[in-house]
């Protein structure tokens, strides 16, 4: 009683959850690459010419991200110059197998890969902010984080766009969550295909539209090498609940995933109106985009530095009252603007963004690395945090511009990440001699956990 | 079709097959993936939906409600029939045959 094809002869090897057809494996893999190829034509994804990261996790979804990349970039020319990038979160045993994998990606796919880590970016690895914080809030550090460090190595690649592996289950998921939290403001964002605000870069999910089983098969039938366990802190993450929440509905009805990004785009279209949106500016400290005076990683690490490490996880508005920090809503300025303003951890006037593009950055070091507070000092005043501090957090752009965040965590330089290196040293044109980030990067790889495979989109 | 030809009917019942766990369900069977198993003489025949009773009582090590809930799989784990989609297949009245090839992938871990 073999079932056969929808579209030819042949037996047919999997149901199509999207439409209950019944396909073989060739036919399958025609209509699976056809449907990324038209979400990607249709939504104007690409221009001819760009440069494209492609979010790396050597998990499944970014692993067949990955292989569709380069198969649909040379199938229909493109014409894009393709990336791996990678973040190494810093989990032992859990990371080394991913970053393998992506190791193995890299050369069957033979794409250059980059990969950052929070350590270099942020001075901690999610195993000593586990340490310090305990096995709670620690995926809101890793989210933010993350999201944050994909930015950061893609501005070092000087690429165009970021591609990620979220799919229609991921999206889905993620509309709930934002329901269920009366997040509105992300709940416009999500369902897009393309976010990024002014400054950032932007991403795009080609699989929007791609169901997770699919991704699965394919992965399965050609013989992909992927990786997958579970972060070893996330257990009971939030999003692992609204997980379960849509496959038991995906099982009672089947198009429950792509009638709920259908709602969840609707919501977003009748909510514009009425919505007041948070005002787009940029982070004080590291000139990462914010719509609050401190962006969320920089929150974040302050309270790590100082050993208030619930600093941030709550209301917003206690984390700033800590901090001393007076506005909660947007500043004024818009990212792009201070982005040409200049470094806002000091008075360089580099780019706060210049991490890429401007590889020279800031040779202003003694900037804030001096004074910076605090990195693990915790007797910090609250006034300096109100203005002058970068930490470690900024790390990323501002600390980078300026060199000055490496000082802080003794270790990495963050200008330096990930090419160069953790050397502690500030000049970001010279490479480290140490080869410690090369090893590093070597060694570890990262991707995204699945509970939270970056999916702040 | 193949299975056919193929007569099993030697001791009541039992049968040979191999099963896998990919996806991270491994996880759930102290990381090992593959499983040859001798399912023992039953009076019914042996079918997804006893097997994974037998699973649960005799490889699962833990947390079973992680790998199956109420009769049937958990919802986000896919099962695989001699590399068919189980959708296709029957489903939880499909009867196990020598030497069948049972694969369940996790899609809820490592994205
Ligand atoms: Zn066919
Ligand atoms: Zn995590
Ligand atoms: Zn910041």
């Amino acid at each position: 009683m073999p079932v056969s094809c929808g579209l030819c002869e042949k037996r047919a090897m999997l149901k199509r959850p999207k439409t209950g057809g019944a396909l073989c494996k060739e036919c399958f893999y025609n209509v699976f690459e056809a449907e990324v190829h038209q979400t990607i034509t249709s939504a104007s994804l690409f221009k001819r010419g760009e440069t494209v990261a492609i979010a790396a996790s050597g998990g499944k979804d970014s692993t067949v991200l990955a292989h569709l990349m380069k198969l649909l970039n040379e199938r229909h020319d493109y014409g894009l110059t393709l990336f791996l990038l990678s973040v190494d979160e810093g989990i032992t045993g859990y990371r080394d197998d991913s970053l393998e994998t992506v190791k193995r990606n890299q050369q069957q796919y033979e794409l250059p890969l980059k990969v950052v880590s929070y350590k270099e970016l942020y001075g901690w690895t999610m195993d000593e902010i586990v340490r310090q914080i305990g096995l709670k809030n620690n995926c809101t550090f890793c989210g933010v984080f993350r999201r944050q460090a994909l930015d950061r190595g893609a501005m070092m690649l000087g690429v165009d766009k970021i591609v990620t592996g979220h799919n229609a289950d991921d999206v889905a998921e993620t509309v709930i969550m934002n329901v269920l939290r009366g997040d509105i403001a992300r709940l416009q964002r999500c369902t897009a295909i393309v976010t990024g605000t002014e400054g950032a870069i932007p991403r795009c999910k080609p699989f929007k539209y791609t169901y997770e089983k699919e991704i699965v098969m394919y992965a399965y039938f050609k013989k992909l090498d992927y990786f997958s366990t579970e972060c070893i802190y996330s257990p009971n993450a939030y999003r692992g609940h609204a997980r379960t929440y849509l496959k038991d509905l995906e099982s009672i009805r089947s198009t429950s995933i792509i009638d709920i990004i259908h709602s969840g785009e609707c919501m977003s279209v009748s909510v514009k109106k009425d919505v007041k949106m948070p005002t787009q500016g940029t982070c004080a400290r590291c000139g990462y985009i914010s719509s609050n005076e401190l962006c969320k990683a920089c929150v974040l690490l302050e309270g790590l530095n100082k050993g208030l490490p619930k600093l941030g996880i709550g209301k917003p508005h206690k984390a700033r009252l800590a901090l001393g920090l007076t506005n909660t809503t947007g500043t004024t300025s818009t990212s792009g603007s201070q982005r040409k303003e200049g470094c806002q951890s000091c008075s360089c006037r580099r780019h706060p963004y210049a991490v890429v593009n401007d590889t020279s950055g800031c040779k202003k070091d003694d900037g804030h690395s001096k004074d910076d507070p605090t990195a693990t000092d915790s007797s910090i005043k609250q006034e300096e945090l109100g203005s002058n501090f970068s930490t470690v957090g900024a790390v990323g752009d501002s600390a980078a511009a300026c060199g000055c965040n490496s000082e802080v965590q003794k270790g990495p330089c963050a200008s330096t990440v990930g090419v160069k290196a953790l050397c502690g040293k500030d000049d970001r044109n010279t490479p480290c001699a140490c080869k410690r980030g090369e090893a590093q990067t070597n060694k570890k790889a990262l991707g995204n956990s699945r509970a939270v495979p970056d999916l702040d989109f | 079709m193949l299975s056919k030809s193929k007569v099993t009917v030697s001791m009541a019942n039992s049968v040979n097959i191999c099963l896998e766990f990919s996806g991270g369900a491994e996880l759930l069977f102290d990381m090992v993936k593959k499983h040859d198993v001798s399912l023992p003489g039953n009076s019914q025949p042996w079918t997804i939906k006893s097997l994974l009773v037998w699973i649960k009582e005799n490889l699962l090590k833990e947390r079973p409600e992680l790998f199956v809930q109420g009769d049937t799989v958990r919802p986000g784990i896919l099962v695989l029939i001699n590399d068919v989609d189980w959708e296709l297949m029957g489903e939880l009245e499909y009867q196990l045959e020598e030497n069948d090839r049972i694969v369940f992938i996790s899609t809820l871990h490592g994205g």
